[in-house]
């Protein structure tokens, strides 16, 4: 095969390859415009949501290690140990999960998407004894702090805004600003 | 052996307090506790920074896990300044609070206030002492939402909007500072800071010296700078300030206006100096060019605007993100003098903005409004409330013998040492716009006919005025003395600059 053609086969895999950080994308961008261009108070928190949401995906997506298994120890007998990849090279491309593939099937073996440099093998991915390769559980710990916080910030601003309505008889952020204006 | 542990109980002794508080329910036993509490965290600030004046930095592994792997707590010269003002002033505010809060809140939800008001104290200091950069994000959003209820808790119907305004840019500014954080541990898969910067060096050692740079590390790096941007209030980013100011009870806009935008210039100044290095953000990136501009068309809007407001807290929130855009001036100067000026400007602005909402908060208590207008003439009937308005506006402006001066002073010669006339100059020229915004209270104060509620007005209550005096004071003390604040300063200027040259 010409190496356009391999040139050409790189960048779908690789657009493939980034499905996640692309609805990642699509996420942040709706939620962010929904934030600033909706005038309901009601709309603007859920713009708001779906924009923190996006966040948490972008870490769990970042943690994923191939064919990796939730960071839990195990029996023995546990019937996801042997896979064909071997663990060093499934850590080294930990990052980029999902290219994995990728360099499997074309020549050059260390295609990596964006400039981004791999990071730390050991923190990645880790194999217990049994020879399971784990996920990274770090990102998902700390999303779980984050959707702690994502809960009590939309508890709060929807208790503000119950408040607001209670005095202004309304949600709409312009009927409030000509109601100011009049007072 | 408790002594080892101080770092911790920082930190635990109010965010357990807070919840207590909750439970107690009481108003006299809340305020009591939090107030015991606030000055307990004062000491422990004191403590730690005599402590590291004297025996270098401090450094606290929570449950005994070593630093890269389990969360640590950093204490060096720069956090413990920035904590020991910001629980001086949460302590000294607290202790003025009592007859102000029983005015401005109502009784049922005083106990909730002072649960609040240590939950956001938590927050403040927990960014501060921290060493892991997730840890941050988390006290950064445990004091901004005990922010956003304590503004709600104005009396007007305005206060919930300007609080739920003030929530929505501040949870963007958060989550965007959380992409940022998200994307450096992509790169390096460490939270720890000073870890972090190591492997971000390594980063750039690898694509050797003329450095191209990690599209990852330029994103997160715009990610974060935008998202503290707007904790911090910098000029195109600070239409929440103002209302959150103005419509929040007097005390909370006491303590806020004190300590929280000086807090997120606090990660500001770690992120950039100590994760990012300043040689990426300033030499290749031109955030120095940036950060210098809009600082200076922030200084001159913000004061041209607090000149036509007639709200004196309006007034006073304005002046503020002025005076956050002379930090930001020195820091983009990038070099020793123009740090330390502006670190030196955090605690000095710190002491006299707080000292000026406090004597805005004894107006409102007599007067039982914000308005120039229903304030003339106050001079007459509260001359020692007046007399405190005229000794912190004299700092604000900086005139010789106050702390404004001292930070001025220095700002002004590190952009001469560095060649900036222009910014000199500019500097110069703002300096005349407060001191137009602060006489025209002056004027409202002392030369104008009373007003109606200024005429039957007494002198405030004196442990208030006791209070505000201390503050007061204490920015002419600090404007004398320069020994204690310029100094660290110049210690954690040249450490920030220091590490990484």
């Amino acid at each position: 095969m010409s190496n356009d053609l391999w040139q050409l086969a790189i960048t779908t895999e690789q657009f493939k390859g980034l499905y996640n950080y692309w609805i990642v994308i699509f996420l942040m961008m709706t939620g962010f415009f929904i934030v600033i261009s909706r005038k309901n108070m009601i709309k603007t928190v859920i713009g708001l949501n779906i924009f923190q949401t996006s966040v948490f995906l972008l870490y769990i997506t970042m943690g994923k290690v191939n064919n990796g298994t939730a960071p839990i120890l195990g029996p023995e007998d546990a019937h996801h140990d042997d896979h064909s990849h071997d663990k060093s090279h499934d850590a080294e491309h930990a990052a980029h999960p999902f290219l994995n593939q990728i360099s499997e099937q074309t020549p050059a073996q260390n295609v990596s998407v964006g400039n981004e440099p791999t990071a730390p093998l050991e923190v990645l991915a880790e194999a217990g004894n049994s020879g399971l390769i784990y996920s990274n559980p770090l990102p998902s710990v700390l999303m779980l702090t984050a959707i702690v916080v994502g809960i009590a910030t939309t508890a709060l601003a929807l208790a503000l805004i119950v408040r607001i309505r209670e005095d202004y008889g309304t949600i709409e952020e312009d009927e409030i600003l000509i109601l100011d204006r009049e007072s | 052996m408790i002594e080892h542990h101080l770092p911790i109980l920082l930190i635990a002794i109010p965010l357990m307090a807070a919840p207590c508080c909750v439970l107690i329910h009481s108003r006299r036993l809340t305020q009591l506790l939090a107030l015991v509490v606030c000055w307990l965290c004062f000491g422990i600030s004191v403590w730690l920074m005599t402590k590291v004046m004297y025996e270098g930095a401090v450094t606290y592994n929570l449950g005994g896990w070593e630093a890269p792997y389990g969360i640590v707590y950093v204490v060096d010269y720069l956090s413990a300044f920035v904590m020991l003002f910001v629980s001086a002033l949460a302590a000294i505010v607290l202790t003025y609070a009592p007859t102000s809060v029983q005015a401005e809140i109502p009784e049922p939800k005083q106990y909730l206030f002072y649960a609040t008001y240590l939950l956001c104290l938590t927050g403040l200091l927990g960014i501060c002492i921290t060493g892991d950069l997730f840890n941050v994000f988390v006290f950064l959003e445990i004091s901004s939402l005990s922010t956003y209820a304590m503004i709600s808790l104005g009396k007007t119907r305005r206060a919930p909007l300007a609080a739920f305004q003030y929530l929505i840019m501040g949870t963007i500014g958060a989550t965007f500072i959380l992409i940022g954080i998200g994307l450096l541990y992509q790169m390096t898969g460490t939270l720890n800071m000073a870890d972090m910067a190591q492997k971000l060096e390594a980063v750039r050692a690898v694509d050797g010296e003329t450095w191209v740079g990690s599209r990852t590390m330029l994103v997160a790096f715009a990610f974060m700078t935008v998202g503290l941007s707007i904790k911090m209030a910098v000029f195109p980013l600070h239409s929440w300030l103002p209302n959150a100011y103005t419509y929040a009870p007097s005390v909370v806009t006491c303590f806020i206006a004190a300590t929280a935008t000086k807090v997120s210039v606090y990660v500001f100044l770690r992120v950039v100096y100590e994760i990012f290095t300043p040689t990426f953000a300033f030499s290749i990136l031109p955030l120095d060019t940036a950060l210098m501009a809009f600082s200076l068309i922030g200084i001159f809007v913000a004061s041209l605007a607090a000149i036509y407001q007639t709200n004196i807290k309006r007034l006073l929130a304005y002046s503020s993100i002025a005076q956050i855009g002379y930090m930001l001036l020195g820091i983009s100067m990038a070099n020793t003098a123009g740090l330390t000026a502006g670190i030196v400007h955090m605690f000095n602005h710190a002491l006299i903005k707080g000292g000026l909402f406090m004597v805005v908060g004894c107006l409102i208590l007599r007067i039982g409004s914000a308005k120039l207008e229903d304030l003339q003439g106050a001079g007459k009937t509260m001359p020692w409330t007046s007399f405190a308005w005229v000794l912190g506006g004299l700092g604000l402006i900086g005139v010789p013998l106050t702390a404004g001066f001292v930070s001025k002073w220095l700002l002004l010669t590190a952009a001469v040492d560095s060649q900036h006339w222009w910014v000199a100059t500019l500097m110069l020229l703002s300096s005349l716009l407060a001191l137009v915004y602060v006489w025209r209270v002056v004027e409202t104060l002392y030369f104008a006919e009373p007003s109606e509620q200024a005429a039957s007005a007494k002198e405030a209550p004196p442990l208030m005025l006791i209070t505000t005096y201390v503050v007061v004071g204490a920015s002419i003390v600090f404007g004398i003395w320069t020994e204690f604040s310029a100094g660290v300063a110049l210690e954690t200027a040249q450490q920030l600059l220091g590490v990484t040259q």
